[in-house]
C-alpha cells in the first residue's frame, strides 16, 4: 500500500481553524465541506468521508509481542467512541497510534481527510488533536491555571523577548489565553482551585485538570485515555457528565478508553472491543452488550445470562 | 489537606514588590555608605557575580530540568569575550562588549546544548562537560583570546559607563550591583512569562508538552541560550568587577560545581534561590574560619581550614538534598510563614 507522504504544505492546508466549525452543533460534517452530502447518505463505512479519524489495516508490534493487528476505525464527527478491551489488549497502544507517540508497523492514520504513516506529534495541537494520559502527564510546578493555559502554548506567537518586555503581540497574547484558560474552568467547575500547584490536588481533580488542559484548545479530536481510572463512582459519573458535556459544548468528537463498562455503556455512541490487539467488535452499546465475542473475551458474563443482567 | 489550607491563611500581607524594593534600596542608598572595602571585594562582588550565574544556571537547570556542569565555561566565554570586544572593537562601549560577551557566551551555550536533544540528566550533565573543557582548553591553547600574554591572564580594563568612572571598590559594586539588578528583573519576567511557563512543561513531562505543542527542541536550545547569556554576563563581573585579573583555570570544573550546589542549596527554579545559595556558600567558609580560629587557635591554619571547609560543605549538601530538597528558599518560606502566622494569631 503506498503510503502517501505529507509534506508541510499539506500539514497547513488542514491546519486547525477553530472559527470554522459551528458551535452548538455537536453532530455533522462542518458546513463549507464540498461532500458534505456524500457523506450524510454514506453512513458509517469504514473510509467514509464523514469520519473525523478513520484507522486503516493498523498493525503494531513490540519485538514478537503484536500489540494491534490489521486495526480498522472509523470514527464520525461529534461521536463519542469508547474503545474497551482487557488489559493488554492494545488500547493504549491505539491512542499512542493516533496521537503520533507511537509509528505503526503498517497501515495509516487518517485525520481529517490527510493521511499519515505517523501522525507528527509536534503538529498534533495544530491539527485540532488533544489527548489525556492514562497515568496523569501535568506540569506539576504549574498551577492549575497555567497548566490550563498552557493547552494553548502551540499558538502563540510571540517571542520570549516580546513577553520578557510586555511587548507586541505577546500582551493580548497572555490575556486570551488567561481568559480562555478561566472558562474552561469555569466549566469543569475548577475555579475555585485555579491558583493551587497541580501536584498538592487529589487524584480525582488531577484528572480533570488534565481534561481541561486538553479542552483549552477546543480540539475537534479528543483522546482520552482512561479518564476514570481509580475514580470513585461519584466521581466517575461525574467525568462522564462533563465529557459528554464538552462534546455538546464544543462539537467535539471523544475516543476514550474506560474500563468501567457501566460508564461506557452509558456515555458512548459506539464502542469497539479490542483483545489481543483484534477488534472483535465495533458496534452500539446495546449491540456490544449482546455479542458472545465480546462476553466470552471481556465482560465475563456467563454465556446464558441472555439479557445480559448484571452487566 | 490541612497542611495546604494553612499555607493560605498565612499568605503574605505584603505586596510581591515591596522586599525587593526595599532591598534595592538598601543595596544602593545604604550599603555604599557603610561597606568596608573589604566588604566590597571579598564579599559582595563575588556575591553578586556568582548570584547571577545562579540564576543563569537556575533557568536552565531549575527551571528547563537541564542539566548542566559547564558553567564555569560559560562565564569564562563571556569574560573573554568581552576583554577581546572591548579591546579589539574601537569606541564600543563597556556596555556593549558586556552584550555581545552574552551573545557569544549564549552562541556557544546554544552548540553545547545541542546533546540536549537527544540527552537527558546524567547523560547530558556529562555531555556539558565537554563545554567545560573545551572551552577551557580553547583559552589556553589559543593565546589571541589573552591578546598573546603568556601566562593567559587578563587584566580588566578601567570600569567606566558614559564618561562615569567606576574604578574603586564601590564604584565596581554599584556596576555589578545594576547589571544583576537588570538581569535579574528580566529573568524574573522571563520565567512568569509563556516561555519560562514552557520551560517547565519541558521538564515536567517532555512528552505532554511536545503532544499539546511546544516547540520542545527550540525551547530547549532557548533555555540554553538564555542561560548562557546570563551566566556569561556573570563571568564578565567575576572578571572585571571582583577580580580584575583572571585565567582560564580560574573558571575550571570547581567553578561550574560551586554554582550548582548554589542553586540546590538555594532552591531549584526560584530567582530568590540562587542569591540565598551565593551567600550561604560565601559567607559560610568565612564563618567556619572565624569559629575555627576562635575555637581551636593556631591549630586551626589554611590547611586544615580547606579541608573542613570542603567537609562541612559535602555534609551540607547531602542533608539539604535529603531534608530540604527545594533549598533555603523553601526554608525561609517556611519560617517567615510561621512568624506571620504567630504575630497573627497574638
Amino acid at each position: 500500500m503506498p503510503l502517501p507522504s505529507y509534506t508541510l504544505g499539506v500539514m497547513e492546508a488542514s491546519a486547525y481553524a477553530p472559527e470554522v466549525f459551528a458551535r452548538g452543533l455537536p453532530s455533522g460534517p462542518r458546513p463549507e465541506q464540498s461532500f458534505e452530502d456524500v457523506a450524510k447518505s454514506a453512513g458509517a463505512v469504514a473510509g467514509d468521508a464523514s469520519a473525523l479519524l478513520s484507522l486503516q489495516g493498523i498493525s503494531l508490534s513490540f519485538g514478537g509481542v503484536v500489540a494491534l493487528a490489521d486495526i480498522d476505525l472509523s470514527v464520525r464527527q461529534g461521536e463519542i467512541r469508547a474503545i474497551i478491551g482487557p488489559n493488554g489488549a492494545g488500547k493504549s497502544s491505539l491512542i499512542n497510534v493516533i496521537s503520533g507517540v507511537y509509528r505503526p508497523d503498517r497501515g495509516h492514520v487518517q485525520l481529517d481527510g490527510t493521511s499519515y504513516a505517523q501522525v507528527p506529534t509536534q503538529r498534533l495541537a495544530h491539527l485540532g488533536v488533544a489527548r489525556t494520559f492514562q497515568n496523569l502527564a501535568l506540569f506539576k510546578g504549574l498551577s492549575v491555571l497555567d497548566n490550563v493555559a498552557s493547552g494553548l502554548a502551540y499558538k502563540v506567537r510571540s517571542n520570549f523577548a516580546g513577553q520578557v518586555l510586555g511587548i507586541g503581540r505577546s500582551r493580548g497574547e497572555q490575556r486570551d489565553s488567561r481568559s480562555r484558560a478561566e472558562q474552561i474552568l469555569e466549566f469543569l467547575h475548577l475555579t475555585a482551585i485555579r491558583d493551587r500547584l497541580v501536584g498538592t490536588l487529589p487524584y480525582g481533580l488531577q484528572k480533570r485538570v488534565e481534561l481541561a488542559r486538553a479542552l483549552v484548545a477546543e480540539p475537534r479530536l479528543l483522546l482520552l485515555d482512561e479518564p476514570m481510572a481509580g475514580m470513585t463512582a461519584s466521581e466517575k459519573s461525574e467525568m462522564a457528565s462533563f465529557v459528554r458535556a464538552a462534546r455538546d459544548r464544543f462539537a467535539t468528537t471523544v475516543v476514550l478508553i474506560e474500563h468501567d463498562v457501566g460508564v461506557v455503556m452509558g456515555l458512548s455512541d459506539r464502542i469497539a472491543v479490542l483483545d489481543y490487539g483484534r477488534k472483535i467488535a465495533d458496534a452500539t452499546p446495546d449491540e456490544v452488550r449482546n455479542d458472545q465475542r465480546v462476553i466470552d473475551a471481556y465482560l465475563g458474563v456467563a454465556s446464558d445470562n441472555e439479557d445480559g443482567a448484571g452487566i | 489537606m490541612t497542611a495546604i489550607t494553612s499555607d493560605f491563611v498565612a499568605a503574605p500581607v505584603l505586596p510581591k514588590w515591596v522586599v525587593p524594593v526595599l532591598l534595592l534600596a538598601f543595596a544602593y542608598g545604604v550599603v555604599p555608605l557603610i561597606g568596608s572595602s573589604y566588604v566590597f571585594e571579598a564579599i559582595l562582588l563575588p556575591f553578586l557575580a556568582l548570584s547571577l550565574a545562579g540564576v543563569g544556571l537556575n533557568i536552565l537547570t531549575g527551571y528547563a530540568g537541564q542539566v548542566s556542569l559547564g558553567s564555569a565555561a560559560f562565564m569564562a566565554a563571556g569574560a573573554f569575550a568581552a576583554y577581546n570586544f572591548n579591546l579589539r572593537v574601537e569606541g564600543l562601549p563597556l556596555i556593549g562588549s558586556i552584550f555581545l560577551a552574552g551573545i557569544v557566551a549564549a552562541a556557544i551555550g546554544i552548540v553545547f546544548g545541542l546533546p540536549s536533544l537527544r540527552l537527558k540528566g546524567f547523560y547530558l550533565a556529562v555531555s556539558t562537560l565537554a563545554a567545560q573543557f573545551f572551552v577551557q582548553w580553547a583559552l589556553t591553547k589559543f593565546s589571541w583570546f589573552s591578546n598573546n600574554s603568556a601566562s593567559g591572564v587578563i587584566d580588566a580594563p578601567r570600569l567606566s559607563i558614559s564618561g562615569l568612572a567606576l574604578d574603586g571598590a564601590v564604584g565596581r559594586y554599584l556596576f555589578a550591583l545594576t547589571i544583576v539588578t537588570v538581569l535579574t528583573f528580566l529573568a524574573y519576567r522571563l520565567v512568569s512569562s509563556q516561555t519560562g511557563r514552557n520551560f517547565i512543561a519541558i521538564r515536567d513531562n517532555e512528552t505532554a508538552a511536545r503532544i499539546i505543542g511546544i516547540p520542545v527542541l527550540r525551547t530547549k536550545l532557548l533555555a540554553f541560550a538564555i542561560s548562557s547569556f546570563i551566566i556569561g554576563v556573570a563571568g564578565v563581573i567575576w572578571a572585571f568587577a571582583y577580580l580584575r585579573t583572571v585565567e582560564p583555570d580560574g573558571f575550571d570544573l570547581d567553578r561550574s560545581f560551586q554554582i550548582l550546589f548554589i542553586i540546590i542549596i538555594g532552591g531549584l527554579a526560584s530567582i530568590r534561590g540562587a542569591f540565598f545559595g551565593a551567600a550561604l556558600i560565601l559567607v559560610f567558609p568565612l564563618a567556619l574560619s572565624r569559629l575555627g580560629g576562635f575555637l581551636l587557635g593556631d591549630l586551626f591554619d589554611s590547611g586544615v581550614l580547606d579541608m573542613s571547609q570542603r567537609i562541612v560543605l559535602g555534609a551540607l549538601i547531602i542533608l539539604f538534598l535529603i531534608l530540604e530538597p527545594d533549598g533555603l528558599v523553601a526554608l525561609w518560606d517556611r519560617v517567615r510563614r510561621r512568624l506571620l502566622f504567630a504575630w497573627q494569631s497574638t
